[in-house]
């Protein structure tokens, strides 16, 4: 046993003293900060602001367009030829946007124009604007109601998803949030098994084509080298993640601090200007309510997320995945000489791992589905299936089985590998077979 | 005489060959053993399954008089032939790292490791990168982590392999020294100077059979043909002419005006009685019986027995 920890010491700290291991540790975080912060920074850039210029014929849209942080409506009486004019000779407006007086029979007859074309969803937003102001006006007509009848009209539905459990009760959960924590934790596991998976083999064909090999194992056994290596590269990948997490969770705490104080400079402005232009509107009231009970509903789902289940199975899953692939990342080193014979040996096992996160996307969408359940229990695909299924909720029996599944199937496979490795890594210049591989099972040491 | 090591009857079986068949040997303590064979013959199957690297399928080992265990494997040093070293690593702490694995502990290894690595003046290597070291350079520290934990038995597998000369006499000496202290050592080559040099007893295995065993002396005195070289000064036709009708001269060459002849005697006469017979007709100035080396034993004991040669013989 001690001889094992000497073997994880020398693993685990050639690896963390290296270069490259510093290098992943800080691009590592910058990527995943980038990858949160940069979709975040681009919306609220003010880079797409539109400062519209509303010519309205029919004068029913005046102050009953909502504005944004992004589109903000204002409502002027003149030609249109006047207003491109000033458009065209750049003139306080980004767009016009004009409503001819048959708009509420000619819903298409409403136009805009613009030196640099406004992005799609704004537009979209001005249609559904437009929309509003339409069915508004022609349910007052028809039934003679006022505007709060008609908002009354237009109940906010949600369903909210509730799983009834074995156990008779159903509990609410949480889909939105929870797949996408599930589904970026599991692909975090498909990134550790095949980073550091490779890196046992790497190691493992290292050992051997250095043919140190032979001194180690006259002082260990040969298991007892692999488990060391396998064991030893488990820590840095661990090591790796915590930093990982602590940094970008650092930068990207830094950047929303950040942008927190930019956003809050923005949005005063924008409330000055708004309240310069429009002293009282009590539409954008209603639209910061409904961004509280978005704030609400996530927090209520993340609420929902057994968090203690979720880390305790992405521990699990990403140790035992990591294990099950490690053993037979080293059995496939010991198999060859060099790096470029892995090719054939490395293709069966590479395989239920890219199925495994091509299925992520169906468990997803159907967490509970056929596919979504045989690839959770299945030990080669559970740890990313079944990280995907957990944070949404799955029945605890589910759970055990498949975690009993993945501890027998590591249990074998370190045993198979174990038994190719102590055969392979004596074995030089000799392009192996998988027939041979079968006979290097059953054959004693 | 109790030995270090003691192998009976081993047999080992690989999935197309068999690569012992019935190998026993017998290592005394103290004594250098030399195991010898042509490429393939297996040495190296035999030299694992001492090392507990492979199992046999048949036969025991004895180490020190017990069943060999796993707790043998840190009172045995082993150079394998092909060896090498972690590239990355740096050299003191890849020497420290091998010794502990042979259960030495760190404080001990490093106070070892210190002096040989002075005494190999190789101390500046220290903090290098093994890939940084030449050849003969990490040679001697892969000699050194062999012998650093003082092991009973020392298992050099072609050991002087990738020295220059000066570096051998080193190595040889050092050898010589282990010896002296009480080391038991096998030594596996295909250097048959050195095993007529250093090694007391052999074993030689073709063709994963043991063909030949015993000590180096006893096996020459087998292999000797009555041979003998008589240096003389005088005429070579009466000499010729006056060796025994049972005497067969096999070569002779001249050197700085003597004359030296090669003469078997084929009726197992004493070497006196030929010299009573050229005394009186040239003037003899030495007589030496000539002893097959190790290298013609060798050769012609695995020619013999190869079946491929037998065939091509019949």
């Amino acid at each position: 046993m001690n001889k094992v920890n000497l073997i994880i010491q020398r693993e685990y700290l050639s690896r963390v003293k290296k270069k490259s291991f510093i290098i992943m540790s800080i691009v590592g975080p910058l990527l995943i900060a980038a990858i949160m912060i940069v979709p975040a920074w681009l919306a609220t850039s003010s880079e797409d602001y539109q400062n519209i210029e509303v010519l309205d014929e029919t004068g029913l849209f005046i102050r009953n367009l909502e504005n944004t942080e992004e589109i903000k409506f204002n409502y002027e009486f003149r030609s249109l030829e006047q207003a491109q004019k000033d458009l065209n000779e750049g003139g306080k407006y980004t767009a016009i946007l004009h409503i001819p007086k048959v708009v509420i029979t000619h819903p298409k007859t409403v136009q805009i124009f613009y030196k640099e074309k406004p992005k799609g969803s704004s537009i979209s937003y001005m249609e559904t604007q437009i929309a509003k102001v339409i069915e508004n006006k022609k349910l007052e007509d028809l039934h003679n109601l006022s505007l709060d009848q008609i908002s009354g009209l237009r109940p906010n539905v949600q369903i909210v998803p509730n799983k009834v459990t074995s156990d008779g009760k159903s509990e609410e959960t949480a889909d939105g949030v929870a797949s996408l924590l599930g589904y970026f934790l599991a692909f975090f596991i498909y990134l550790f098994i095949f980073l550091f998976g490779v890196q046992v083999m790497r190691g493992v064909i290292e050992e051997k084509s250095n043919r140190i090999v032979e001194v180690i194992i006259s002082s260990v056994k040969p298991f007892q080298l692999m488990m060391g290596k396998i064991l030893g590269i488990a820590l840095v990948a661990i090591t790796q993640f915590l930093i990982w997490v602590v940094l970008s969770t650092a930068i990207i705490g830094g950047a929303q601090q950040f942008f927190k104080e930019e956003l809050k400079a923005a949005q005063t402005e924008q409330v000055k200007k708004m309240e310069s232009v429009t002293p009282s509107d009590s539409k954008s009231s209603e639209s910061s309510d409904q961004s509280s009970e978005f704030i609400a509903r996530l927090s209520g789902q993340l609420s929902m997320i057994n968090f203690p289940l979720v880390l305790g199975a992405f521990l699990f899953y990403f140790i035992g995945g990591y294990l099950l692939y490690g053993s037979l990342f080293a059995a496939i080193g010991s198999a060859v000489d060099n790096e470029t014979d892995t090719q054939q040996f490395m293709v069966p096992v590479t395989i239920p791992l890219i199925l495994a996160i091509a299925m992520a996307q169906v468990a997803i969408e159907n967490p509970d589905g056929t596919l979504a359940f045989w690839g959770s229990m299945i030990p080669f695909t559970s740890p990313i299936i079944m990280m995907i299924r957990i944070p949404v909720g799955v029945a605890y029996w589910e759970i055990i089985l498949s975690m009993g599944l993945l501890i027998a199937t590591f249990i074998a496979s370190t045993w198979v590998a174990g038994k190719i490795y102590r055969t392979g890594i004596l074995m030089y210049g000799k392009k192996v077979t998988f027939k041979e591989l079968g006979k290097w099972l059953i054959h004693k040491s | 005489m109790s030995s270090i090591l003691k192998a009976e009857h081993i047999v080992k079986e690989y999935a197309n060959h068999r690569a012992l068949d019935d190998v026993s040997i017998e290592v005394p303590k103290g004594s250098i053993f030399g195991l010898l064979g042509p490429n393939g013959a297996g040495k190296t199957s035999l030299i694992r399954i001492i090392n507990q690297i492979t199992a046999p399928d048949s036969g025991t080992i004895y180490f020190d008089n017990e069943p060999l265990r796993a707790k043998h494997v840190d009172q045995i040093g082993y150079l394998p032939e092909e060896r090498g070293l972690y590239k990355k690593m740096e050299v003191g702490e890849q020497a420290m790292y091998l010794a502990q694995l042979k259960g030495m502990p760190k404080a001990e290894a490093k106070r070892r490791l210190v002096d040989w690595f002075k005494k190999f003046d190789i101390a500046p290597w220290w903090n290098k990168k093994v890939e940084e070291l030449s050849k003969g350079m990490a040679q001697k520290v892969q000699f050194i982590v062999t012998v650093l934990h003082e092991p009973k038995l020392l298992i050099l597998d072609e050991p002087f392999s990738g020295f220059d000369p000066i570096n051998t006499n080193i190595v040889k000496s050092e050898i010589l020294r282990l010896k002296e202290q009480g080391t038991s050592i096998i030594l596996s080559t295909h250097n048959m100077g050195s095993v007529e040099e250093i090694c007391e007893y052999i074993a030689l295995i073709n063709n994963s059979k043991k063909i030949l065993g015993g000590s180096v002396k006893q096996i020459q005195k087998d292999f000797k043909e009555d041979v003998y070289e008589i240096t003389f000064k005088g005429n070579l036709i009466a000499f010729t002419n006056a060796l025994w009708t049972g005497c067969e001269l096999l070569g002779k060459r001249e050197e700085e005006g003597f004359t030296k002849a090669k003469v078997k005697l084929t009726q197992h006469q004493s070497p006196n009685e030929v010299l009573k017979a050229v005394v009186p007709h040239v003037e003899v100035y030495g007589l030496r019986e000539i002893i097959p080396s190790m290298n013609d034993i060798f050769i012609k004991q695995v020619e013999s027995n190869s079946p491929t040669k037998k065939a091509e013989n019949e």
